[in-house]
């Protein structure tokens, strides 16, 4: 029998052996969370080097497809335009909105609170509804909008809201953030009735002397866990925007006006069938979900400070 | 005075509260707030609308006459469409059910060794966790396509139950609620000699109900709405929100029945989230990301 000082895989084997029931417990969601979200996002970096068409053998092209994207494909700066509207626009003010709201509601008595959280809320969980939102802005004087707007007097005529260019991109930014309201809001409604309250007072006695120094050197800070959540889900969502725009604008929407880049990779991924394309049109969007959140994520960390 | 007007209001009484600042940012919440009701609100009258009132100019928001004409008219249609609706309903409440209560298992059950001990890969996992959070569906749905028809998965309900299961905001939420549960009584439960499962099944997954309730309110409404998406093409196969969408689309002629459909697939998801309001919020109070 020999003896020999534990090594760092021994450690490391006792380690695994006497964790063996975490695995076992973690097994089945990580087994199906690696198959339908790590290794796609895997497939997917690769396959955006490849030329692919589901009928050929891939073919290794290098950055063409990327080249492609930015130089030879007018639409694709149409749809990346779009999108950084969307996101500028949506991702900001949903974020702010969510916040704002929570934070007022978060002064009204407990059954008002119930009341209001569920009308804020019920939007985004409501599921397809949006489709209301067709009747409102339809094309003929029976739309809301349109039969509004004439009887006020404003226009003569019912105007084309969903195939008119000019308006298309602002409804669909309307009611996406009508929709914009979900979990982020929840987490600041939750969060602001957590903060305690002994603090405030302790606010107070050292000086701060309305509710917008409240706000910025109590409340903020306290949320800081909840706030970049929220950021995550805000941008994320602001990034992926294409069920709205196809619901309410068409696919392709009239000259592209409302397009996106999730639509111009439903476009490339499921009715041309150019896999590699569309792999590189996701890896654009993945990169830019990815750099957004991690900017926010280092904008957040100066609050209240 | 200006204590009556917030006793009306409901506001208790706050530090450094201008009653002014109050008061307009109470007209803020009003407004934005009609904003979000609103269409809702009209749905709901809208689903009741004789068609003479929905076709009438210039458009009403109420309902003058109410009638249940269009839920008749909707049941009607669906009794003689080529599949039954029974079908339909059969589909959506399988994948529902299936894919909810599922999400909620897998996710506790990895949840809880995140939550509670350090393990070899265990913080690698859980930053994959954090990131996919970070990436929407759209950026993985053509790779999930192939890796689906090598399962051999398309068309069947698999395609849509499975991949649900593993939903990345779930298993982030429950790991931040099972935080809270005291390392004592899981402590407690290994000197009675209880093993991880045990401990798992009987202790962490009682305390946790607010979170299932969570998970529920998350999922529900997501497969509930789902169509099929990509993955079902058989008309026997497909979900309710398919077969009611595909009346909507029927234009005109099918108004009034859109917009009853309109109203049964909007109610579902907010009475369950009524009734489990206050166990989402207990939740969403641990949903905190830490630097």
């Amino acid at each position: 029998m020999h003896t020999r000082p534990a090594g760092r895989w021994s450690l490391l084997k006792r380690d695994l052996y006497l964790s063996r029931h975490y695995y076992v417990l973690m097994a089945p969601f990580m087994l199906i969370f690696f198959m339908f979200t790590v290794i796609p996002v895997g497939i997917s970096l690769g396959l955006s080097f490849f030329h692919f068409n589901m009928l050929e053998l891939p073919r290794f092209i290098g950055w063409q497809n990327y080249s492609r994207l930015f130089l030879g494909d007018d639409v694709f700066l149409i749809a990346l335009k779009n999108t950084l509207l969307f996101a500028v626009i949506t991702g900001p003010v949903s974020y702010i909105a969510c916040f704002l709201f929570a934070w007022i509601i978060n002064e009204l008595s407990p059954k008002i609170r119930a009341v209001m959280t569920l009308i804020f809320y019920a939007p985004s969980i409501s599921g397809n509804v949006f489709f209301i939102w067709l009747i409102i802005f339809s094309g003929d004087s029976y739309g809301y909008m349109n039969g509004f707007l004439m009887r006020l007097g404003v226009t003569l005529e019912p105007i084309q809201w969903l195939v008119d260019e000019r308006y298309v991109l602002a409804i669909v930014i309307i009611v996406q953030l009508w929709l914009s309201l979900g979990t982020s809001f929840l987490a600041f409604i939750a969060g602001l009735q957590t903060i305690d309250r002994s603090l405030v007072e302790a606010g107070t006695v050292d000086g701060i002397k309305n509710r917008w120094q409240e706000l910025w050197y109590i409340t903020l800070p306290s949320m800081r866990p909840q706030l970049m959540f929220g950021a995550v889900m805000q941008i994320t969502a602001s990034f992926a925007v294409a069920e709205i725009s196809i619901a309410l604008a068409g696919f392709p929407s009239v000259n592209y006006a409302a397009h996106t880049v999730v639509t111009h990779l439903m476009d490339f991924g499921t009715i041309r069938f150019e896999m590699g394309y569309a792999s590189a049109i996701a890896t654009v969007l993945f990169a830019l979900m990815l750099g957004t959140n991690v900017l926010t994520q280092k904008m957040l960390r100066k609050i209240g400070e | 005075m200006t204590s009556k007007v917030r006793a009306v209001f409901g506001m208790p009484k706050r530090l450094n509260r201008s009653f002014t600042v109050s008061l307009m940012l109470f007209a803020l919440l009003a407004v934005f707030g009609s904003f979000m009701v609103l269409p809702l609100i009209y749905a709901v009258n809208n689903a009741f609308k004789p068609l003479d009132e929905l076709f009438i100019f210039p458009p009403r928001f109420w309902v003058n006459n109410p009638t249940t004409e269009n839920f008749a008219d909707l049941i009607n249609l669906m009794g003689n469409s080529w599949v039954p609706l029974s079908r339909y309903i059969a589909n959506t409440l399988l994948i529902t059910i299936l894919g909810t209560a599922g999400h909620i298992l897998l996710a506790s059950a990895a949840a809880y060794p995140l939550a509670k001990y350090r393990f070899p890969g265990s913080k690698v996992l859980f930053t994959i966790v954090i990131l996919s959070l970070m990436f929407s569906p759209h950026v993985t749905a053509i790779p999930n396509y192939m890796v689906m028809s090598w399962l051999g998965w398309i068309n069947s309900h698999a395609s849509i139950i499975v991949p649900s299961l593993a939903f990345s905001l779930g298993l982030f939420l429950m790991k931040q609620f099972m935080e809270q549960i005291p390392d004592a009584l899981l402590e407690a439960a290994k000197i009675d000699g209880a093993n991880e499962y045990r401990i798992f099944w009987s202790i962490v997954m009682p305390n946790v109900k607010p979170a299932w309730l969570t998970l529920m309110i998350l999922q529900f409404p997501a497969l509930w709405g789902t169509d099929g998406g990509s993955f079902i093409y058989s008309e026997n196969l497909k979900t309710l929100h398919y077969a009611l969408s595909q009346i909507v689309q029927g234009g005109i002629a099918r108004a009034g029945v859109g917009a009853a459909v309109a109203l049964l697939l909007m109610i579902v998801p907010i009475t369950l989230f009524i009734i489990s309001q206050s166990s989402v919020m207990q939740t969403m109070a641990t949903s905190g990301m830490k630097e």
